[in-house]
C-alpha cells in the first residue's frame, strides 16, 4: 500500500510540472502558435526562479515563508513571460516560421538557464541546494496530510501542486465561458475573423503566448524547489528539457483541454515513474525507459485518432502554425 | 422616394492603394446616402473589393480621404470600422467554423451581456428584418445562405449603419437571392447606408438606387438607376461599347469522343453531388454547361479528368478517333493521358490546381508532361520551347518565361493554362470558368482559342456563369441543376430565360430532355 | 481623431540580391556585437580576444580542424536528409530521432554480431541502420499520407520514442558500469577503417556525396520536380497525375534513411559508442533551423553549418580558456545569432513604410 500511495504522490508531483507546461502551451495554441520554445521557457524559469530563491535566502539571515514563495514564483513567471516575449516577436510581429523559433527558443532557453543556473553552483561542486526554499515547497498542509491514507493522497503536496488545479480549473473556465476566451479562441481558430471582428489580433496573442510562457515557467521551478529536492545541478536543464516535450505532448493528448490535464498530466507521471515502484507492487519488472516511452506512444495514437474519430472542436486550433498579416491577398 | 433628401453616410475622395507595381485604386471618389442602396459595379479586378477593403479597414489607403457624416476619419483596423459603423460581409465569410452562430455575433464585443440576453437580441434583429438564424447552430453544419445571414445579422448586431455586401449573390439561388434583396429593403427603409458590390446587371437594376462604376481601378462615374439601362451601365464598365457577338463556326464532322453514363459521385459526407449524370460530347463542337455554382460541374470534370472518384455504376467512355471506345474509370489521370487520351482540363482554381504558383512558365509547361520517357531526368528543352512560343503567341505580358507566374496578371495566367493544355493537341478539351476575372479582350482571345480548337474537330466542353456567352458560344447546352443534368438545349434556337428555368427548377425524376 | 499608424509593413515582392545579402550581413554583425557583448560580461574578455579564442577554437591545430569538420559534416548531412521533406512542405522535425534510429541500429549489430567477417559485418550494419532510420522517417509519412496527420507533432513525438530505444539499450548493455564507453572495446568490431587516413573521411566522404546528389534531385529529376509540386499544392499534384501518398511517403524514406546514413556514420566511425544525448546531439533540432534558412538549397546549407559549428565549437573554447565560464554558454550564442538571422526574414519578405511627411500635413 505504501508503495502504491509513494507512486502516485510521485506522479502526482512530476505530473503538475508537465501540467504547468501544458497549460502555457495551450494558452498559446490557442492563439494559434505552436511554441516549441517550451523545453527553453521552462528552463528558463526554473533556473531563474531557483536562482532568485537561493539568492533570497542567502540573502537575509530569516527568511520568510510567503516572501520565498513571491521570490521564487515571480521570478520564474517573469522569465518564462520574457522568453515568450522573445518567440512572439519573432512570430507574431516579424511573423517568422513559428517552428523554427521555437526550435531556436528551445537552444537558447536551455542554454541560459544551464548558464545562468551554473553562477549559482559554487566552483569544483555539481550542484547546490536551495534548503529554505525547498522547505517552503514541499510543505505538506498542516493537521489534513495527517489523516492517514487520504491525507497523504490527497493533502500531501506543496502549495504549487494544489495552484496547478487551480489554475486549469481557471484556465478552462477562461477558455469557455468568457468572453475573453471566446475571443482567444477565435484568434487561433481563424485570425481573419477575429480581426474583421475588431479583436485585436496582435494584442491577444503577446498577452496570451506571455502569460502561457510565464505559467510554463512555473513548471520550471516547481520542477527544482519540489520535484528536484531543492536542487540545481549542472544536469538539471536537459532534464528539464527532456520532461517539458511531455508538456507538448500532454497538450495534445488533452486535446486542447485543461480540465483533461489535470489526470492527464498524473497519468504521465505515473508511466514514467512506473519502472520504480510497479516491480515491489505487482513483483513484475518493468523497463523504465520502455514506461517512459509509453506517454510519447499513446499520444501518437491519439494524435492518429484526433484525425479520423474526433468532433472538429476536440481538434487543434485551425490557423495553429500559421502566421498572421492582414494585407495577405 | 428621391435619395437626395438623405444624409450623406460615406464621402471617400481621391483614394489610392497599390499593390506592389500593381494599382487597385487610382483616386477614386464615392459617396453614399443613409437610406439608399448603392450599387458598385465594375468587372473583376477593377478594384471594388479593394476599395470597400479600406473602409472595412482591412487595407489602409495610400493616399485620399475618408469622411464619414460629414467627418474626416482615419480607418486604421477594423476595429475603426465598426466604431464608425461600418460593417463589411466579406465574398469569404469571416466566421469561426467551431464556434455557433451567437458566438460568432458577440465575437470582439465588449458588452456584458450573457448568451441568453445575446440570444434574444438575434430574435430580435431578425424578426425586424426578416432573418432566419438559430443562434445555438454550429458554422461548420450551415449553409451558405445561413452562414450570410449570420454574417448580415452579426454587423447588424453590433450596430452599423453602413452595410457593405461584397458579392453576396455569387454563392445563393434565385429563391435566396430575392430573399436577401427582401431583408435589404427592410433594412433600406429602416435608414441604413447599404453598398452592394456586384458585376450583374439585373441585380444592380432591380435592388439599387444609384449605381458606382469603376473602370481599372479609376471611378467612371455614379448614375441613378432609373435613369439606367443595362447597355448604358455596360458602356460604363467596360469603357467601349462591347460587340457581345461571338463567333460561332458550324459544327463539321461531328463524332462522338465522350460519352457519360449514369455517373454519380458522392461528397465526403455521403451526398450525392451527381447524380445519374448522362450525356455525350461530340468532335468539332462546344457543349457548354450551364448552372448555378457549387451544382457539380466541378466534379464532373474532374471525374472525366480522373480526379474524382465516383459511385458504382458510373460509367465514362472515350473514342479516339479511329478506335474503339475505352473506360476512363479505370485509370487515373496519369494513365488517361498515357494511354493516349489527350485529354485536357483547364481547372476553374488556376493557381491552386492548374499551375505552380512560384514555378516560371518554363517549368510550368512540364506539369502535364513531365513524366514522360523513361529518363529519370528532366528534359527542359521543349518546354522552354513551348514556353517562348505561347509568350509570343497568346501576347503573355510577363518579365520572362522563368519569372513566377504568382506574379503575372489573373489574364495572363490564364493564357499560360489554356496554351499549355491547347499545346497537348486534345481530341477532347475541357475548361471550367475559363474567362472569370479576365478582362473583355482576354475573354474574347479565350473565345477565340476555343473555337479554333472546335474548327480543328476537338470536342470542347465549357463550363461558364455568363449565360449570353454560352448562348453565343455553345452548340449545345447541358444544363445542371442540384448534380442532375436537369436538360440539355440546342443552343441556337432556346433562351436565356429557358435554361435560366433549368437551371433553378428541377424536374421531376426521369424528365431529362436530350437534344 | 485617428492618425495613420506610425509603422505600416507591407509584402515586398522581391528584392535584388545585394540587398538579400546586405540584409543578412547586417543581422549577422548585429548578433555578434551582442555575443561579444555577452562574453564579455560574463568571461571577463575583450572583443577581440574573444574572436580570437573562437577562431582558434575551430581552426587553431588539426585536432581542432578535424572536429570542426566533422561536426560541420554532420550538421550539413542531418540538414541535407532535411530538404527534401522541407521543399515538399513536410515539416520533418524527427531528425534527431532519425539519425538516432540509424545510430542504434548500427550499435545492435555491433553489439550482437560483432563476430561477422568485416565486409559482411559493415554491410549488416549500414543497411539497418538505414532500414530502421527509413522506418522512422516513413512512419509519420503514412499517416500523413493516408489520414492527414499532423507531421510536425508525429515526428517530433518519434524522436522521444527513439530517444528512449536508445537509452534502454544504453542501460543495458552499460550494466552496473557509471558509462557505456566503448562497444567492442576489445575486437574494434564494426569500427570503420580509416580512409584518407582518417575513419571521420567517410562521413565527410558520405556528405559531399550527398550534398550534390540531394541538390540535383530536387532541381533536375523528376522526382525532384515531384515534390516541388506537392509542396506547392496537393491539388495540383493531382492535377498533374502525381500520386501525393507515394511521394510523400518517398521523399520521407530518402529523409530518414540519408538521417540514418548520419546515424551509421556517427557510431561506427566516431564515436564507436551510442547515446541519446550525444548520438544526435541536438543536431536534429539545429538541422530544422540550418535547412529552413538555406531555402531547401544544399549550397547555402554548407556556409550555415559550417558558421553554427563556428559559433559551437567557438564559444566552447571560450570556455576551455576562461574558468567560471559554461560551455552551455555555446547554445546561448546560437541561438542569439540564429534569432537575429532568421528575425531578419521579416525584412527581406516585408518593407516597413514609416508614416510620410505628405500625410502628416494631411492630418
Amino acid at each position: 500500500m505504501a508503495t502504491l500511495i509513494g507512486w502516485i504522490v510521485r506522479a502526482v508531483v512530476f505530473g503538475s510540472v508537465v501540467m504547468y507546461g501544458a497549460m502555457g502551451e495551450i494558452l498559446t495554441e490557442k492563439a494559434g502558435h505552436l511554441n516549441l520554445g517550451t523545453p527553453g521557457i521552462m528552463c528558463t524559469g526554473g533556473a531563474f526562479g531557483f536562482a532568485a530563491a537561493y539568492a533570497y535566502e542567502n540573502a537575509v539571515d530569516n527568511p520568510n515563508f510567503l516572501v520565498c514563495i513571491l521570490v521564487a514564483v515571480g521570478t520564474a513567471f517573469l522569465a518564462g513571460a520574457l522568453a515568450g516575449l522573445i518567440y512572439c516577436f519573432l512570430t507574431a510581429t516579424l511573423l517568422v516560421n513559428q517552428n523554427v523559433v521555437g526550435l531556436t527558443l528551445t537552444i537558447f532557453g536551455v542554454g541560459v538557464g544551464k548558464f545562468f543556473g551554473t553562477y549559482v553552483i559554487p566552483e569544483g561542486a555539481v550542484s547546490t541546494k536551495a534548503v529554505f526554499a525547498n522547505k517552503v515547497f514541499i510543505a505538506k498542509i498542516p493537521g489534513l496530510s495527517g489523516l492517514g491514507i487520504v491525507g497523504e493522497l490527497l493533502f500531501s503536496y506543496g502549495f504549487m501542486i494544489y495552484l496547478a488545479i487551480v489554475l486549469a480549473i481557471v484556465v478552462h473556465l477562461f477558455l469557455s465561458r468568457t468572453r475573453v476566451g471566446l475571443n482567444l479562441r477565435a484568434v487561433g481558430e481563424n485570425p481573419a475573423t477575429a480581426d474583421a471582428a475588431g479583436i485585436n489580433v496582435t494584442k491577444y496573442k503577446y498577452c496570451a503566448i506571455m502569460i502561457g510562457s510565464g505559467i510554463t515557467g512555473l513548471g520550471g521551478v516547481l520542477y527544482v524547489l519540489d520535484y528536484g529536492n531543492g536542487t540545481w545541478a549542472t544536469a538539471s536543464g536537459d532534464a528539464i528539457e527532456a520532461l517539458a516535450w511531455l508538456s507538448v505532448a500532454l497538450v495534445i493528448f488533452v486535446r486542447w483541454n485543461t480540465l483533461r490535464a489535470i489526470w492527464g498530466s498524473y497519468l504521465f507521471g505515473l508511466c514514467y515513474w512506473a519502472y520504480n515502484y510497479v516491480p515491489t507492487l505487482i513483483g513484475v519488472n518493468v523497463s523504465t525507459e520502455l514506461a517512459q516511452m509509453l506517454p510519447y506512444i499513446v499520444t501518437i495514437v491519439i494524435l492518429i485518432l484526433g484525425c479520423t474519430h474526433m468532433k472538429q472542436e476536440n481538434q487543434g486550433p485551425a490557423y495553429l502554425g500559421q502566421s498572421y498579416f492582414r494585407e495577405d491577398r | 422616394m428621391s435619395s437626395a433628401e438623405h444624409k450623406l453616410a460615406i464621402e471617400m475622395k481621391n483614394i489610392s492603394k497599390s499593390f506592389g507595381h500593381a494599382v487597385a485604386n487610382n483616386k477614386v471618389n464615392l459617396d453614399v446616402r443613409y437610406g439608399e442602396i448603392l450599387s458598385l459595379l465594375g468587372e473583376n479586378g477593377s478594384g471594388k473589393t479593394t476599395l470597400m477593403n479600406m473602409l472595412s479597414g482591412i487595407y489602409f489607403p495610400d493616399g485620399g480621404q475618408i469622411l464619414i457624416k460629414g467627418q474626416e476619419v482615419t480607418i486604421r483596423s477594423p476595429h475603426d470600422a465598426l466604431e464608425l459603423g461600418i460593417g463589411m460581409v466579406h465574398q469569404h465569410f469571416k466566421l469561426v467554423d467551431v464556434f455557433t452562430a451567437a458566438e460568432n455575433v458577440v465575437l470582439g464585443l465588449k458588452d456584458k451581456h450573457s448568451m441568453k440576453q445575446v440570444e434574444e437580441r438575434i430574435a430580435s434583429i431578425c424578426d425586424k428584418y426578416g432573418f432566419e438564424v438559430d443562434p445555438k447552430k454550429k458554422v461548420y453544419n450551415m449553409s451558405v445562405a445561413e452562414k450570410q445571414t449570420l454574417e448580415i445579422v452579426k454587423v447588424l448586431y453590433r450596430g452599423a449603419d453602413i452595410l457593405i455586401l461584397d458579392e453576396p449573390t455569387a454563392v445563393l439561388t434565385p429563391q435566396e437571392t430575392e430573399k436577401l434583396f427582401h431583408v435589404m429593403n427592410n433594412m433600406k427603409a429602416d435608414g441604413k447606408a447599404i453598398i452592394i458590390i456586384t458585376h450583374k446587371l439585373n441585380e444592380v437594376l432591380s435592388v439599387s438606387d444609384r449605381v458606382a462604376i469603376l473602370r481599372k481601378g479609376e471611378s467612371v462615374g455614379t448614375v441613378e438607376t432609373k435613369d439606367a439601362t443595362e447597355s448604358s451601365l455596360t458602356e460604363l464598365m467596360v469603357g467601349k461599347k462591347v460587340e457581345l457577338n461571338i463567333e460561332r463556326p458550324l459544327v463539321k464532322d461531328r463524332q462522338l469522343r465522350l460519352s457519360v453514363e449514369h455517373l454519380s459521385v458522392d461528397n465526403e459526407y455521403g451526398a450525392k453531388v451527381l447524380k445519374d449524370v448522362s450525356f455525350e460530347a461530340y468532335s468539332g463542337e462546344i457543349l457548354g454547361i450551364a448552372g448555378i455554382s457549387g451544382c457539380g460541374q466541378k466534379e464532373l470534370l474532374e471525374a472525366v479528368a480522373g480526379l474524382q472518384s465516383t459511385a458504382a455504376g458510373s460509367s465514362i467512355r472515350y473514342t479516339a478517333p479511329g478506335a474503339e471506345p475505352e473506360e476512363l474509370l479505370e485509370k487515373n489521370a496519369r494513365q488517361i493521358r498515357e494511354c493516349g487520351v489527350a485529354l485536357s482540363f483547364v481547372p476553374e482554381d488556376r493557381l491552386g490546381m492548374g499551375l505552380v504558383g512560384s514555378m516560371g512558365m518554363t517549368e510550368n509547361m512540364l506539369l502535364r508532361s513531365y513524366s514522360e520517357g523513361k529518363s529519370p531526368f528532366l528534359s527542359m528543352k521543349e518546354p522552354k520551347h513551348l514556353a517562348k512560343k505561347i509568350k509570343k503567341e497568346l501576347e503573355v505580358v510577363t518579365t520572362g518565361i522563368n519569372t513566377p507566374v504568382r506574379k503575372l496578371s489573373g489574364g495572363n495566367v490564364q493564357k499560360v493554362l489554356v496554351g499549355r493544355e491547347i499545346a497537348n493537341a486534345p481530341s477532347v478539351l475541357m475548361t471550367a470558368y475559363a474567362v472569370r476575372g479576365l478582362d473583355i479582350n482576354t475573354s474574347y482571345t479565350i473565345y477565340r482559342l476555343l473555337n479554333e480548337q472546335k474548327k480543328k474537330g476537338v470536342a470542347v466542353i465549357y463550363v461558364g456563369e455568363d449565360l449570353d456567352v454560352l448562348l453565343a458560344l455553345s452548340d449545345r447546352i447541358l444544363v445542371l441543376c442540384e448534380g442532375q443534368v436537369n436538360g440539355i438545349l440546342d443552343a441556337k434556337t432556346t433562351t436565356k430565360e429557358e435554361v435560366g428555368l433549368l437551371m433553378t427548377n428541377l424536374k421531376s425524376e426521369g424528365g431529362t430532355s436530350h437534344a | 481623431m485617428h492618425k495613420e499608424p506610425l509603422i505600416r509593413v507591407a509584402k515586398r515582392d522581391g528584392m535584388p540580391l545585394y540587398q538579400n545579402i546586405l540584409i543578412r550581413a547586417v543581422a549577422i554583425v548585429l548578433a555578434m556585437l551582442l555575443v561579444v557583448l555577452f562574453v564579455h560580461f560574463t568571461a571577463g574578455i575583450s572583443a577581440g580576444t574573444t574572436i580570437s579564442y573562437m577562431w582558434e577554437g575551430v581552426f587553431g591545430n588539426s585536432i581542432y580542424l578535424r572536429d570542426t569538420v566533422f561536426y560541420t559534416a554532420k550538421l550539413l548531412c542531418i540538414a541535407v536528409a532535411l530538404a527534401p521533406a522541407f521543399k515538399m512542405r513536410f515539416w520533418n522535425c524527427g531528425a534527431e530521432g532519425q539519425v538516432l534510429a540509424g545510430g542504434l541500429a548500427t550499435a545492435v549489430v555491433m553489439v550482437y554480431c560483432g563476430n561477422l567477417p568485416a565486409p559482411l559485418l559493415y554491410l549488416v550494419m549500414f543497411i539497418s541502420a538505414l532500414a530502421l532510420a527509413a522506418i522512422w522517417g516513413i512512419l509519420p509519412a503514412v499517416f500523413k499520407a493516408k489520414m492527414g496527420v499532423n507531421e510536425t507533432l508525429f515526428t517530433l513525438m518519434m524522436n522521444y520514442v527513439a530517444i528512449k530505444l536508445v537509452d534502454f539499450f544504453y542501460n543495458k548493455w552499460k550494466g552496473s558500469a557509471s558509462s557505456l564507453g566503448k562497444l567492442n572495446k576489445g575486437t574494434k568490431a564494426g569500427y570503420l577503417p580509416d580512409l584518407f587516413g582518417s575513419e571521420n573521411s567517410w562521413l565527410l566522404l558520405a556528405v559531399v556525396i550527398l550534398t550534390i546528389a540531394v541538390y540535383f534531385y530536387l532541381s533536375k529529376t523528376k522526382h525532384g520536380y515531384e515534390i516541388a509540386v506537392v509542396g506547392e499544392s496537393q491539388r495540383t499534384a493531382e492535377y498533374a497525375g502525381i500520386n501525393v501518398k507515394t511521394v510523400t511517403i518517398r521523399t520521407m524514406m530518402i529523409s530518414g534513411i540519408i538521417c540514418g546514413i548520419c546515424g551509421f556514420m556517427t557510431v561506427a566511425g566516431h564515436d564507436h559508442s551510442i547515446s541519446s544525448s550525444t548520438t544526435a546531439g541536438g543536431y536534429g533540432f539545429t538541422a530544422i533551423i540550418v535547412a529552413w534558412l538555406a531555402k531547401f538549397n544544399t549550397g547555402f546549407m554548407v556556409l550555415i553549418s559550417l558558421f553554427v559549428i563556428f559559433l559551437e565549437r567557438g564559444t566552447s573554447h571560450i570556455a576551455d580558456k576562461c574558468s567560471g565560464f559554461d560551455a552551455s554558454a555555446s547554445k546561448i550564442v546560437i541561438g542569439l545569432v540564429l534569432f537575429f538571422v532568421i528575425g531578419s526574414e521579416f525584412f527581406i519578405n516585408y518593407k516597413i513604410n514609416l508614416r510620410s511627411k505628405h500625410d502628416k500635413e494631411v492630418a
